[in-house]
């Protein structure tokens, strides 16, 4: 505040003014709570327990517990498999089919709309989708892998089938936007390197490999980026589908920080699971962006 | 060659095809749920399109006029639209601040905002709770399941979204006729007035269509800080999870009124949606 009121009489007035709103409802609702957490994360805390009071057990007590807490390990591991797997399947699904849009065939435009139906549908509305789609007993997907396949799909009791059934639904979802993003980065590359190398003899892999992945590479970056840094948050849809289960199978972290807080009250512990959460997806976002603005300066 | 070519063209239609019929198919299900009764809905699953011959309309009254869904979806139309406007509003004068203005630390400010949209919101939901229901009290007045609560929260991701989309619309504009405009003595809500908004007009409609798209989409937050009166149409949807005996085709029409807006904004935004989601980073 002090700082803001310094610069009230300095002649960045106005600018002062025009962001003060946003900074006050950024610290508000972003900057407050951070503190908070930190703050609630050195207690011991469960208002359920015989003693409800914050407790002070030693510094970095709920952070020792969570070193050795194997199942919020384990979901934040699950959380990174997740993530790289479904970055893996959308990436290269989304640039073929970018590639694939690049040339005109009959009825494009229709099925470039209807890929992009997916984008704005709420993640919790597409898992209410795949749940009607392939829940037991309701959904056609098990019928259909049933009758022609002779394959049981019941993710209810099958963990594999929770976490893979999670990663089709998220591929379902969010591959429109992979293909989307890198089909107007690839629109914008500039045609002179391509005509140079056909003039040279160059086959279509090597122009492919040499020329045009070389190019789209900060679209790339800036594709993995959101990709990770939404992958790694991923909650509604999977509480929607599985509700974390069957066993700890589809837990991942956001998940597993929910049923620790609001099932069993651990204040404290939640606490220092946010914090540690909150600072991995930090690092690695931060990592990617500053790759994202390094490229990007290099460029200039 | 020409033969290449043709097959070529064979593939991609045949791919797009399949990959159409896998994007619709679930959605198409889903219809068909909602149309039908729970007994209809018993034993092998009927892929005919049996909506053109009867619709079970008690899935839509059921919740939405004997149930308390009316309210949810009220909640969120109000919750939306309020945030969308609020956003506008704050990240237009905002960018103009971070666009024209040489501030020590603006970089730094810009990030910051920037890592408000990268935090998880899971990481979130209990420090928010503890403050909205304890912390903020005015009097008996907590923020905790009001609408101006999840009004104000939803600024966390959507602020930094609509600053970044904005700031390369903003940057866009020349300097030079804000320069002009202060010669002629105009002040700065007139060169907003006269000047920024008309010139940024498809900018700021792109970036309230879809602020109001992440607000109504959003379920963590709104699930976690409401719990009677505020409650949005997508927590209502997930209360179909836990009871037991799920109503599948009252919980499909659910799902399927919530989808509403997406459907039409897939209309309005369709071309500016890459830009939207790469906070500009991609122009679409």
């Amino acid at each position: 505040m002090l700082c803001l009121l310094f610069f009230m009489f300095s002649n960045n007035r106005n600018a002062w003014l025009l962001l003060s709103p946003t900074i006050l409802i950024l610290i508000i609702v972003g900057l407050v709570p951070f503190f908070y957490v930190l703050y609630v994360g050195f207690f011991k805390w469960n208002p359920l327990a015989v003693d409800p009071s914050m407790q002070f057990e030693g510094f970095g007590f709920n952070y020792r517990r969570l070193i050795f807490d194997d199942v919020f390990l384990a979901s934040i591991w699950r959380s990174i498999k997740f993530s790289v797997v479904t970055l893996f399947f959308e990436l290269s699904l989304g640039f073929i089919l970018a590639l694939s849009l690049l040339s005109s065939f009959p009825l494009k435009s229709f099925f470039r709309g209807v890929h992009t139906l997916p984008l704005v549908i709420a993640p919790i509305v597409v898992g209410s989708i795949f749940k009607l789609f392939t829940v037991q007993g309701l959904g056609p997907l098990p019928h259909l892998l049933k009758d022609y396949f002779g394959y049981t799909l019941n993710y209810g009791l099958n963990a594999d089938q929770a976490f893979w059934m999670i990663v089709i639904m998220d591929i379902w979802h969010w591959t429109p936007f992979v293909t989307l993003t890198l089909l107007a980065g690839l629109s914008a590359l500039p045609q002179d390197p391509y005509e140079s190398a056909k003039i040279d003899g160059a086959n279509n892999f090597q122009i492919f490999t040499y020329i045009t992945i070389p190019m789209m590479v900060p679209v790339l970056i800036v594709v993995i980026f959101i990709r990770l840094m939404d992958s790694l948050k991923i909650v509604d849809e999977v509480w929607m589908l599985t509700g974390g289960g069957p066993g700890y199978a589809t837990r991942f972290t956001g998940i597993h920080i929910w049923k620790e807080v609001f099932e069993k009250r651990y204040y404290g512990l939640g606490s220092a699971m946010s914090i540690l959460y909150l600072y991995i997806t930090i690092v690695i976002c931060w990592l990617l962006y500053s790759v994202m603005v390094s490229r990007g300066k290099n460029e200039d | 060659m020409k033969i290449k070519k043709l097959l070529g063209k064979i593939g991609s239609t045949i791919i797009w095809t399949i990959l159409t019929i896998i994007t619709l198919f679930p959605i198409y299900w889903m219809i068909l749920v909602s149309t039908r009764t729970p007994v209809e809905l018993f034993g092998k699953p009927n892929l005919y399109p049996t909506f053109f011959e009867k619709i079970h309309w008690k899935n839509f009254t059921k919740p939405f006029i004997d149930g308390i869904y009316a309210d949810y979806l009220f909640n969120s139309i109000i919750v939306a639209t309020s945030n969308a406007v609020l956003v506008t509003i704050l990240a237009l004068m905002a960018t103009y601040a971070l666009s024209r203005y040489k501030l020590p630390g603006s970089e730094s400010i810009f990030f910051w905002t920037m890592t408000n949209r990268m935090a998880p919101p899971a990481a979130f939901m209990l420090p928010l709770f503890l403050l909205f229901s304890t912390v903020f009290k005015f009097g008996d007045f907590t923020l905790f399941d009001t609408k101006i609560g999840l009004i104000l929260l939803y600024c966390v991701f959507n602020l930094p979204f609509a600053i970044w989309l904005l700031k390369g619309i903003i940057d866009g504009i020349p300097k030079e006729l804000d320069e002009a405009m202060v010669v002629d003595g105009a002040n700065l809500f007139t060169i907003f007035w006269k000047l920024i908004i008309p010139l940024a007009a498809p900018g700021i409609a792109v970036t309230s269509l879809l602020s109001f798209l992440f607000a109504w989409n959003e379920y963590l937050l709104a699930s976690t800080l409401t719990s009677v009166y505020a409650r949005t149409i997508p927590t209502g949807l997930s209360e179909f999870v836990t009871t037991t005996g799920t109503n599948w085709g009252t919980m499909a029409a659910v799902a399927l009124v919530s989808m509403i807006p997406a459907l039409i904004f897939l209309f309005l935004v369709q071309r500016y949606i890459v830009a939207g989601l790469t906070f500009g980073a991609v122009k679409g």
